[in-house]
C-alpha cells in the first residue's frame, strides 16, 4: 500500500532526483553535499553506507536504493528474540554461529548484490553473506555471541532490505534436491550415450567388412556396464511414475516410455549376449537423455516461480499482547482466547475479536474487496484480515487464531482446489492410453503372423514394435511446446503456476473479472478540483501545501489517496488537528483554519456531477467553502477495449465486492443480466463461480485480493493481477502484470495455439512411428535404422514446437 | 590389436574423470544459481582501498 510512495517516477526533466532511491525530491532541503535526498530515510541510509565505506553502492547502477521502512524498526522485530520462533527461522544453528536464508523482494540490481555481500562491514557478527538473485534470496551466516538475528533484520530494513518473514516462510520446506537429482540423472544418462554411440560406430561404419568378433563382443559387455547406471538410475523416474499410474488404474504417457526404453535394454542385453555387437544400448542412451532434457526444460521455465501461498503468508508473526501494565510480544501461536492485544495503524488483525478501547476505522478490503473503511466502536466485533486504519487500539481475543473467520474459510474444503494431477486430464496422457493399447496390438499381431514359422523373427518383430514405437516424440512435444509457451508468457509478465495451466486455458469459455484493484487501478487515481463557483478560481500553490500538510495527518483512506494525488511540496505543521473518524478533519497550518470531510462534514449539500464514480472530498478555508475534490476509481487503460475484444468469443462476467453506484458505467460493457454482480462476499465470488462450473462452463479468473481468493482457486483457471510481481499474490494458477493486463486476449490466444502445435507434433511423431513400425512388423530394424530414426523423430519434434512457438509468439506481438 | 583395448579403456577413464567432475559440481552446488556469479565476478576487489578507486574512476568519466 505505500506502493504510492515508492514507485519511482522516473521523468527526464526533473532538477532534483533522489541519490539514493531515484525519486523525485519534493524538496532541496535534506541533502549532503551536492546529493539529494527524497526523505530523511533515505539520507539516513546514504550516511550509514558512507561510514561504513559502502559507497561502491552508487556507482555500480545509479540510485539503485529503495526507501526504508518509515518508522518502527527496533519496535516491529523485538518477536525475533524469541528463541523458540528464531530456531524455527534458522537453516542451522549451534553454539558459535548460525545460518538464515532469507528471501528479500526489494533485491533488484547489481548493487544490491554488492550491498548485501558486503554486509559484514556493517555488522562485524556477520561472517559469511551471499545473494542469489533469481530466488531474490540472501544466505547469512553469523555468529552468535556478536549479533542477532533480531540486530541483523533491523540492519537489514534500515538500509531497505526489509526481508520477508512470516509463518509461511518458516514452514516452507526446501525442495532443491529434486533439481540437483535431474543434473545427476543427465550428466549420467549424457555420459553414458557418448561413449556408448562411440563404441556402436564401428559396426554401423564396417559395412560389408566384418569386425574381430572379440571386439564385438568387448563393445558389447563394455556398453552393459555403462548403460546399466542409465537404467537404474537416470530412467528411475519413469519407471516410477508409470508404476505409479498403473497402481491408479490410468495409463500415463510414462507407461510406454518405460514399456519402449524397457525393451531396448532387454533386447540389446539379448543381442551383446548372442555375440552380436552393441545392440540398440545408443539409441536406449540416447532417448532417456533426451527425455531428460525434455523434463529439465519443462522445470526450469518456472524454477523462479512460486506463488503457493496461504493465509499464512499475510498474517504476522506475532502481535502485541498487553499484560497488566507492560505489554509484550507474543507469536500468534501463543495467543489464547481472552488475551488483550494491541493493534497500532496498518497491523492486521490476526484473530477475531472485540474491539475494547477506542473507536477506529477497519479496512476489509483485503477480506471483502470493499474499498471504504469501516468505522467501528468498542464492543463491536472485529473479524481477522482486517486491517487497522485508525490509531491505536486494544481488543480482546475472542476465537483463536486456527479458528477465525478467514482461516476457517481458507480451510474450508471449498477453497481447496484439487491440485497437481488430476485436475485436468492431460492431452498427453489421454492419448497415451489409446496408443499403449495400440501398440500393443500391433505387437502381438505381427508375433502371430510370423509365429508359425520362425519364433526367433515373430520376437524379433514384437520387440521391434515396441521399441520403435516408444512414444519419445509424444514425450518431449508437450513439455517443449508448453514449456516454451510459458517462458514466452513469463517474458511478457504474465507468469503461470505450470504448464497443465496453458492447457486449461485453452478450454476457456467465460471469464470473471473483480472490479476493484482488478479492473481499477489501485494507485494513481485522478483527482479533480472544482471550485465552489467558477471565478474563486484554481487551488493557490500556498492552498495546496495547507492541504497537503493537514491530510498527511490522517490515515483515512480517501485522505492518503488526495495526499498521493496531490502534487508534490513541502508540508508545513498543523496544530489543532482533530480529526471525527469516517467524516472528515480539521487543523490550522500557519493560522489557516481548514476543514476537510464529507458533505455532512462540512454542512452542504452533495454536488451533483455528471459522473457519479467518484468520492467528493469537500475544502473549506478559513469558514468559507472552497470546492471540492473527486477522487475517481480509475479503470485501466485498455480494459474496455480489452473486455469488448474478450466478448467476442467468450462469456464475460464481473462481481464485485463494492457497492453499486457504479453500474450505470458499467453496464454497457458486460451484456445480460447476471453478468454483473455487486456486493459480493468472498463465498458468494466461489459459489457464483461453481454454480457456472454445474453448467459446464470452464471459468477464467482475474482477481487481486486476499477477497478473491477462494474465487481463484475455484475457477479452473485462477489468474492474480499484481502492480508488482515481486509484492503480493493470492494462492492463484497465475500472476499477470498490471501493465499487461490488456494483453490478456492474447495470451489466451497464444494458449490455444499452443495447444494446436501439440496436436499438429502428435501427427509429425506419429508419422515417424508408422516408419519405424514398417521396418518392425518385418523383423528387419536394425540398430541402425533404430539409432537414426528414434532421435530423428525427437529432435523434429523438438525444434518443430520451439521454432513454431517462438514464430507464433512473435506473430502475436510477444517477446519472444 | 590389444593396443585397442586398452586405449578404449583410457579414453573411458578420462571421460569418467569428466563425469565425476560434472557429478561434483552439481552436488556442489554450483548449478543452483547460474545468474549471481557472473555478477559477482565483476565487482572489484572487497576491501576499503578499492571502493575508492571506484569512486575516483567514476568521477573521472564523470
Amino acid at each position: 500500500m505505500d506502493s504510492i510512495k515508492n514507485s519511482k517516477t522516473k521523468s527526464p526533466n526533473t532538477s532534483l532526483s533522489c541519490y539514493h532511491c531515484g525519486e523525485l525530491c519534493p524538496q532541496s532541503d535534506i541533502s549532503i553535499g551536492d546529493k539529494y535526498f527524497c526523505c530523511n530515510g533515505c539520507k539516513l541510509v546514504y550516511e550509514l553506507l558512507k561510514e561504513n565505506d559502502l559507497c561502491a553502492y552508487y556507482s555500480l547502477s545509479q540510485a539503485p536504493g529503495t526507501p526504508p521502512a518509515e518508522a518502527g524498526i527496533h519496535s516491529r522485530f523485538s518477536y525475533l528474540d524469541e528463541e523458540s520462533l528464531c530456531r524455527q527461522l534458522l537453516t542451522y544453528s549451534d553454539h558459535t554461529i548460525s545460518k538464515i536464508s532469507f528471501k528479500i523482494p526489494a533485491i533488484h540490481c547489481s548493487s544490491c548484490i554488492w550491498l548485501l555481500e558486503n554486509l559484514y562491514r556493517v555488522d562485524a557478527g556477520i561472517t559469511e553473506s551471499k545473494v542469489n538473485f533469481l530466488r531474490r534470496e540472501l544466505r547469512l551466516t553469523f555468529l552468535n555471541d556478536k549479533t542477532s538475528l533480531r540486530k541483523i533484520v533491523e540492519t537489514l530494513a534500515s538500509i531497505g532490505y526489509e526481508p520477508e518473514i512470516n509463518l509461511a516462510s518458516v514452514k516452507k520446506e526446501v525442495q532443491k534436491s529434486a533439481d540437483k537429482e535431474l543434473y545427476l540423472q543427465i550428466g549420467v544418462a549424457g555420459f553414458a550415450f557418448g561413449n556408448i554411440m562411440l563404441l556402436s560406430f564401428p559396426q554401423y561404419l564396417a559395412g560389408d567388412q566384418t569386425i574381430d568378433r572379440t571386439f564385438l563382443s568387448f563393445f558389447g559387455y563394455l556398453s552393459i556396464f555403462l548403460a546399466l547406471p542409465v537404467l537404474f538410475y537416470s530412467s528411475m523416474g519413469y519407471f516410477r511414475s508409470a508404476l505409479n499410474s498403473l497402481k491408479q488404474k490410468a495409463i500415463n504417457m510414462d507407461v510406454p516410455v518405460s514399456l519402449g526404453i524397457l525393451t531396448l535394454f532387454i533386447r540389446s542385453v539379448f543381442h551383446i549376449l548372442a555375440g552380436e555387437g552393441t545392440g540398440y544400448m545408443d539409441s536406449f542412451t540416447a532417448l532417456v537423455f533426451l527425455l531428460l532434457i525434455g523434463k529439465l526444460f519443462q522445470k526450469k521455465t518456472y524454477d523462479s516461480l512460486s506463488f503457493d501461498r496461504d493465509y499464512r503468508s499475510y498474517f504476522p508473526l506475532s502481535v502485541a499482547r498487553r499484560e497488566q501494565d507492560s505489554e509484550s510480544i507474543v507469536p500468534l501461536e501463543k495467543l489464547r482466547v481472552g488475551d488483550r492485544m494491541i493493534l497500532r495503524y496498518k497491523e492486521l488483525i490476526p484473530a477475531d475479536s472485540v474491539l475494547i478501547k477506542g473507536t477506529t476505522l477497519i479496512d476489509y478490503s483485503f477480506v471483502t474487496g470493499e474499498s471504504t473503511a469501516v468505522e467501528k466502536k468498542s464492543g463491536d466485533l472485529l473479524y481477522a484480515g482486517g486491517m487497522n486504519a485508525g490509531g491505536r487500539v486494544e481488543m480482546d481475543v475472542v476465537k483463536e487464531v486456527s479458528q477465525s473467520y478467514l482461516t476457517q474459510l481458507w480451510n474450508d474444503d471449498a477453497f481447496s482446489k484439487s491440485s497437481g494431477p488430476g485436475k485436468i486430464n492431460e492431452l498427453s496422457n489421454r492419448i497415451s492410453r489409446y496408443f499403449t493399447f495400440a501398440v500393443l496390438l500391433i505387437a502381438t499381431l505381427a508375433a502371430f503372423y510370423w509365429l508359425p514359422g520362425n519364433i526367433s523373427l515373430a520376437l524379433n518383430a514384437f520387440t521391434a514394435v515396441l521399441i520403435v514405437a516408444c512414444p519419445c516424440a509424444l514425450a518431449l512435444s508437450t513439455p517443449f511446446t508448453l514449456g516454451n509457451t510459458l517462458r514466452i508468457f513469463g517474458k511478457n509478465k504474465f507468469y503461470l503456476k505450470n504448464a497443465s495451466v496453458i492447457e486449461a486455458m485453452a478450454m476457456i469459455s467465460t471469464i470473471i473479472f473483480d472490479k476493484t484493484g482488478t479492473l481499477t487501478r489501485s494507485t494513481g487515481q485522478e483527482m479533480r478540483f472544482i471550485p465552489a463557483t467558477p471565478d474563486s478560481g484554481k487551488l493557490s500553490a500556498d492552498e495546496i501545501v495547507f492541504v497537503r500538510s493537514l491530510v498527511r495527518e490522517s490515515t483515512h483512506p480517501l485522505s492518503q489517496r488526495l495526499y498521493a494525488a496531490l502534487p508534490i511540496v513541502n508540508t508545513l505543521p498543523v496544530s489543532n488537528f482533530t480529526e471525527i473518524p469516517g467524516q472528515g478533519l480539521s487543523g490550522f497550518v500557519s493560522d489557516n483554519e481548514l476543514r476537510i470531510g464529507s458533505a455532512r462534514f462540512i454542512d452542504r449539500p452533495l454536488e451533483i456531477d455528471a459522473s457519479r464514480t467518484a468520492s467528493q472530498v469537500m475544502l473549506e478555508i478559513n469558514g468559507i467553502y472552497r470546492g471540492h475534490f473527486n477522487l475517481s476509481n480509475q479503470y485501466r487503460a485498455g480494459i474496455w477495449w480489452m473486455i469488448e475484444e474478450l466478448g467476442k468469443r467468450f462469456n464475460i462476467q464481473m462481481l464485485s465486492g463494492d457497492n453499486e453506484t457504479e453500474r450505470p458505467l458499467l453496464t454497457p460493457v458486460f451484456e445480460g443480466d447476471q453478468s454483473l454482480l455487486f456486493n459480493q462476499s468472498p463465498y458468494d465470488k466461489l459459489a457464483h463461480i461453481k454454480k457456472l462450473q454445474k453448467k459446464s462452463e470452464n471459468v477464467l479468473m482475474v482477481g487481486d485480493g486476499l477477497n478473491d481468493a477462494g474465487a481463484l482457486r475455484q475457477s479452473n483457471v485462477g489468474i492474480s493481477l499484481s502492480e508488482n510481481i515481486n509484492n503480493f499474490t493470492p494462492a492463484s494458477d497465475g500472476i499477470i502484470d498490471a501493465d499487461h493486463f490488456a494483453w490478456l486476449p492474447r495470451y489466451l490466444k497464444f494458449s490455444r495455439i499452443s495447444i494446436r502445435i501439440i496436436t499438429i507434433s502428435f501427427i509429425i511423431s506419429f508419422i515417424y512411428n508408422i516408419v519405424g513400425l514398417f521396418f518392425a512388423v518385418q523383423g528387419t530394424l536394425s540398430p541402425l535404422i533404430a539409432a537414426i530414426l528414434m532421435p530423428a523423430s525427437s529432435l523434429t519434434v523438438v525444434f518443430f514446437t520451439i521454432g513454431t512457438t517462438t514464430l507464433i509468439g512473435k506473430k502475436l506481438g510477444l517477446r519472444t | 590389436m590389444s593396443a585397442m583395448f586398452f586405449l578404449i579403456l583410457a579414453s573411458l577413464l578420462v571421460a569418467l574423470g569428466f563425469l565425476i567432475a560434472f557429478l561434483w559440481a552439481v552436488r556442489s552446488g554450483q548449478f543452483e544459481d547460474k545468474y549471481t556469479p557472473k555478477i559477482r565476478m565483476l565487482f572489484d576487489d572487497h576491501g576499503k582501498a578499492a571502493d575508492k578507486d571506484v569512486n575516483l574512476s567514476k568521477s573521472k568519466e564523470n
